[in-house]
């Protein structure tokens, strides 16, 4: 691989080699976690903290890791760290950690941390590799931001928590607007999710080979 | 040497001795607070299945409702089997009742409460919470849309205790001991089915007085 400099391999993962609309990975929690922005944000923040740790920690260990037992002791870092942030999230925030239940505990099978520890943590050192890792964190939560707003923008007429459709506008209070139920369930997800990477694909004129 | 079967045991020993030591760590760092935000949970739970819960109430708030709207009492059946439960209001003349409930669904115990009217027939709220089941599908049953149905429903005919039951699919009109089932959630369902009427068969002596 050619080596390409820091500030390329943060920024790549963000826009043109996004995890998830250009590589199509973590799409499972995706759906499941963007409903609202503040649990998208929170599920951004420990995929970030996982997919950096894993990074460095793997890259660390990359010329002592038994090649036969590297994705056994892949495994073992990100699910360490999957359950520290899962138990940090239980002790300092409850609620947020009971609307994410499973899905934090899941990120140990998301193919973005194993994927980034085995084709990138491995060949490289742990300053690039950090990079890496918050390049392609970002990506995804950058992508869980964009999704969960316009979900919760059209399914709850809110952003973040906070009322932005004037309560007056509402059918029940005389007006004509009303919440779409579509984007609270998960094809609102599907759907948005399409058009972003539609939206994507149409503007870096990207086609399948 | 890296390729030698006995550095590959000692590598992978010592990982999981080391990722086993450093949970364990963070396990009883955290307990104490994991423990007080369970105890709140279950508190919140009671206050809402009494239907007293409002939104964004504080900890602080939700102790003081609680300690000063609740009375916990214990029911010694001939078997010595202590069950409690709690009377809301004053124990002179009782706004109503909640029972715990719980048992087993498809992947995991389901914990609960049931709070009845002082008629001690007529239901009042329940909530479903701390359960394992599949967010989407069994995990429904935490959600409002679900929960709201109890309340007014009867859990006595003609002085017969014949609990709630969770039909499969929609529940007959004007029927008063039904309510609407989930789809996809039917496994689930039928275990609080069986739980729901199991465990206030256990409480029939306070329900009958």
């Amino acid at each position: 691989m050619a080596r390409k400099n820091g500030l390329k391999t943060l920024s790549t993962p963000l826009g043109e080699d996004n995890p998830i609309t250009r590589q199509v990975l973590g799409i499972c929690s995706a759906l499941a976690v963007t409903v609202k922005m503040d649990t998208a944000l929170v599920m951004s923040f420990a995929l970030i903290f996982v997919l950096v740790g894993s990074n460095v920690i793997v890259s660390l260990l990359r010329t002592l890791i038994p090649s036969r037992v590297r994705i056994i002791v892949m495994l073992t870092v990100i699910a360490t760290l999957v359950i520290v942030i899962d138990q940090f999230l239980k002790a300092f925030l409850f609620d947020i950690s009971k609307q994410l239940s499973i899905f934090v505990g899941l990120i140990i099978t998301n193919c973005i941390v194993l994927g980034r520890a085995e084709a990138f943590a491995m060949k490289n050192g742990p300053v690039e590799s950090a990079l890496d890792g918050l390049g392609n964190g970002l990506g995804y939560g950058l992508v869980l931001m964009l999704v969960s707003a316009g979900r919760e923008l059209f399914g709850s007429g809110s952003l973040l928590g906070m009322q932005v459709v004037p309560d007056f506008l509402y059918v029940e209070n005389g007006g004509w607007y009303v919440n779409n139920g579509l984007m609270v369930l998960a094809p609102g997800a599907f759907i948005i999710l399409g058009l972003l990477i539609w939206l994507q694909r149409t503007l870096t004129r990207y086609t399948e080979e | 040497m890296r390729g030698s079967n006995s550095y590959t045991y000692l590598f992978v020993v010592t990982m999981a001795v080391l990722s086993a030591l450093l949970l364990s760590l963070l396990k009883i760092s955290f307990q104490d607070r994991v423990e007080f935000n369970r105890a709140l949970d279950t508190k919140k739970n009671i206050l809402k299945a009494a239907g007293v819960l409002e939104r964004d109430m504080q900890a602080m708030e939700i102790e003081e409702l609680y300690s000063s709207r609740f009375e916990k009492r214990v029911l010694r059946d001939d078997e010595g089997v202590e069950r409690t439960y709690y009377v809301i209001g004053s124990p002179v003349k009782p706004e109503g009742y909640v029972f715990p409930i719980s048992g087993k669904g498809v992947w995991s115990t389901i914990n609960g409460f049931i709070a009845l009217e002082p008629d001690r027939n007529t239901v009042r709220g329940i909530t479903f919470y701390d359960h394992g089941e599949t967010p989407g599908l069994g995990g429904e049953i935490e959600k409002d849309f679900f929960t709201e149905q109890f309340a007014g429903k009867k859990i006595f005919r003609d002085g017969e205790l014949v609990s709630i039951t969770i039909a499969k699919g929609q529940a007959p009109e004007k029927d008063e001991h039904t309510v609407d089932g989930i789809s996809g959630a039917s496994l689930t369902t039928n275990g609080i089915n069986s739980f729901l009427r199991e465990d206030l068969t256990g409480y029939l002596t306070v329900l009958e007085r």
